[in-house]
């Protein structure tokens, strides 16, 4: 305890100078120090291997490129961000973890090759940054959802599906997928920006487990994957969706019983 | 017979969408491959026999260095003219292949057939009247609709090699159990699995089986239009065709059955790990991390064409498996 806090002491000092000169972007983005401004304000930031950032080395699907942020490496994880140095809006997610793992598995719209960032806030009001350059072909952003081409696709709107996996390590995994557009409001067919903005996971005694800030980059019919903290005894964890024009969308997710005798393939 | 359009450039094609055909991109060139390239196809035949040739595809993804030349293309001499089979990636590689088929048999081109609709073997169309290329409807019908889409990936990739290209579809649709070309007969098999409309072709004089992307060898087979069920099944039915020597779609020409049981163990092999990957609950980027077997290593591209599977199929398995949940109101 001790340590750590003589390191995020440490820390704060090591990136005081930050304010004035900004930190070297081993991206070499030529947008990053605009954009660090623009993210993070005046709080200090550092680069840091602690926050690791997964994507494939081949993306052919710009409308649905794979990303994985793990900030695992970190103690006291309040927020977990993504965001795209290149694309036409930057801000991807915003996690929260208040019983979870700062770690989020999703999919996201990319304009063009770009580096994929992950910061993650510490309790001592430093962000931590990781990231890796995606290489990608382009028109993720600009292109229609889809769904769109799919005539009835408002049947489906909020169909929402999930599972949730037996605990490992204390944490149970969460996977869920949420049927949206998506829509960016950059299509060339002119649809209005329309996503979903915000998605809570709660146990079901209430608690949150971490609550989601969604933006007009994550990929059309949101596919997440959360690492929770359940309380014992929990039989479901409720997801709590809500889209820009106010539309909500609730589920349950029901957790895998956990004593042997019930153990069954769902 | 597109001369009215303009050229496609790179730049053009930069700035299309390519997100919803682009299911066959590889790699982007680096600017120093784009400058270096020799942009020009030396097309090496290999004798497979008196009167029948390939030219062996390269042993790896759609580059910028290879020019899309990656696929197995082959040319047999027969008394009605030259058959072609697959026309390569682009324009420009057909008509070396119009070129070098003249000096090989000495004749004009009396039949092209195309296996299925990926750039890599029907982009050549162009260099021939397409009264003669023929295909099975559904490769047309995919050509139809995929061909912009696809033509928009390849510039991207391989860049000045696609210059003038454009989607000549096939003007025969292949119904025939056999077409007759005097000393030669060839039996056309219309299967399905690598895509929805898969094309083989048995010479009845030679016994050599042109089994088209159902097998690959020695390079791993590729599935962003795949139905694995429906490739287990053809491949399946291949393995009881007697044939002297089989040639496919990427890889070497032999006799026995490796070809099919290497295609059939990568397919099986990818759909066991990725759903199994599924069930554990994994992400779509922790599945792509996982290790392949030892076996893999010795065949080409395993890494990059697993990757790709799993952003092909794992889509797929949320949308059928994810258990489907009661929204609440
Ligand atoms: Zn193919």
């Amino acid at each position: 305890m001790v340590r750590r806090l003589f390191l995020a002491i440490a820390a704060i000092l090591a990136t005081a100078p930050a304010a004035a000169e900004p930190q070297v972007d081993p991206l070499k983005s030529p947008v990053w120090s605009d954009l660090a401004k623009k993210v993070f304000g005046e709080a200090p930031y550092v680069f840091d291997d602690a926050v690791k950032v997964s994507v494939p080395h081949v993306v052919e699907n710009q409308a649905q490129a794979p990303i994985i942020a793990d900030a695992r490496g970190l103690a006291d994880v309040k927020r977990l961000i993504v965001f795209s140095d290149l694309n036409p809006i930057q801000l991807a997610i915003a996690l929260e973890p208040q019983a979870a793992a700062p770690f989020v598995g999703m999919r996201l719209k990319v304009e063009q090759s770009t580096p994929i960032r992950a910061a993650a806030l510490t309790a001592d009001g430093t962000w931590h940054v990781g990231g890796v350059y995606l290489e990608a072909a382009g028109g993720g952003c600009t292109s229609p959802a889809a769904a769109r081409s799919v005539a009835n696709w408002w049947d489906t709107l909020g169909e929402a599906q999930g599972r949730v996996w037996p605990a490992a390590d204390g944490y149970s995994r969460v996977r869920f997928r949420i049927r949206h557009p998506m829509d960016t409001g950059l299509a060339k067919d002119n649809t209005p920006a329309y996503f979903i903005e915000s998605i809570d996971l709660k146990s079901e005694s209430g608690s949150v487990l971490a609550t989601l800030k969604t933006f007009e980059p994550v990929g059309e019919d949101p596919t997440i994957t959360l690492l929770v903290k359940l309380p014992p005894n929990e039989t479901a964890i409720s997801i709590d969706g809500r889209d820009n024009n106010g539309q909500i969308y609730r589920a349950n997710i029901p957790t895998p019983r956990t004593d042997a005798t019930s153990r069954q393939p769902s | 017979m597109n001369g009215a359009r303009p050229p496609r450039t790179f730049d053009r094609r930069s700035l299309l969408k390519v997100s919803a055909a682009a299911a066959y991109l590889a790699l982007l060139p680096r600017a120093e491959e784009l400058a270096a390239a020799p942009l020009n196809y030396e097309l090496k035949p290999t004798k497979l026999e008196d009167g029948i040739w390939m030219i062996p595809g390269a042993q790896d993804a759609i580059t910028m260095a290879n020019g899309g030349a990656i696929a197995n293309i082959s040319i047999l001499d027969t008394d009605a003219g030259a058959i072609i089979v697959d026309t390569g990636p682009s324009r420009r590689f057909g008509e070396a292949l119009v070129k070098l088929a003249r000096e090989l048999t000495g004749k004009d081109v009396a039949r092209v057939y195309n296996t299925h609709f990926h750039p890599d073997h029907v982009f050549g169309n162009q260099a021939f009247d397409a009264k003669v290329i023929a295909a099975p409807q559904g490769v047309i019908d995919g050509l139809k609709v995929a061909g912009e889409g696809f033509a928009d990936s390849m510039y991207l990739i391989a860049g000045d090699w696609m210059r003038g290209t454009e989607v000549v579809l096939p003007g025969v649709a292949l119904t025939s159990d056999v077409e007759d070309f005097g000393n030669r007969r060839i039996r056309p098999m219309a299967m399905r699995g690598h895509t929805e409309s898969d094309l083989v072709l048995f010479e009845e004089n030679s016994g050599l089986m042109f089994a088209g992307d159902l097998v690959f060898l020695d390079r791993a087979p590729t599935t962003p239009h795949a139905d694995i069920e429906r490739w287990r099944i053809s491949l399946a039915n291949l393995g009881g065709i007697p044939h002297n020597r089989l040639v496919p779609g990427h890889g070497p020409v032999e006799e026995g059955d490796r070809g099919i049981a290497q295609t059939r163990a990568w397919i099986e092999l990818i759909d066991a790990m990725i759903k199994d990957a599924f069930e554990r609950g994994l992400d779509i980027n922790e599945a792509i991390g996982l290790d392949l077997p030892e076996w893999t290593q010795k065949i080409a591209v395993a890494r990059y064409e697993y990757e790709r599977s799993v952003m092909h199929l794992y889509p797929v398995l949320e949308a059928e498996r994810l258990p489907k949940l009661n929204n609440k109101s």
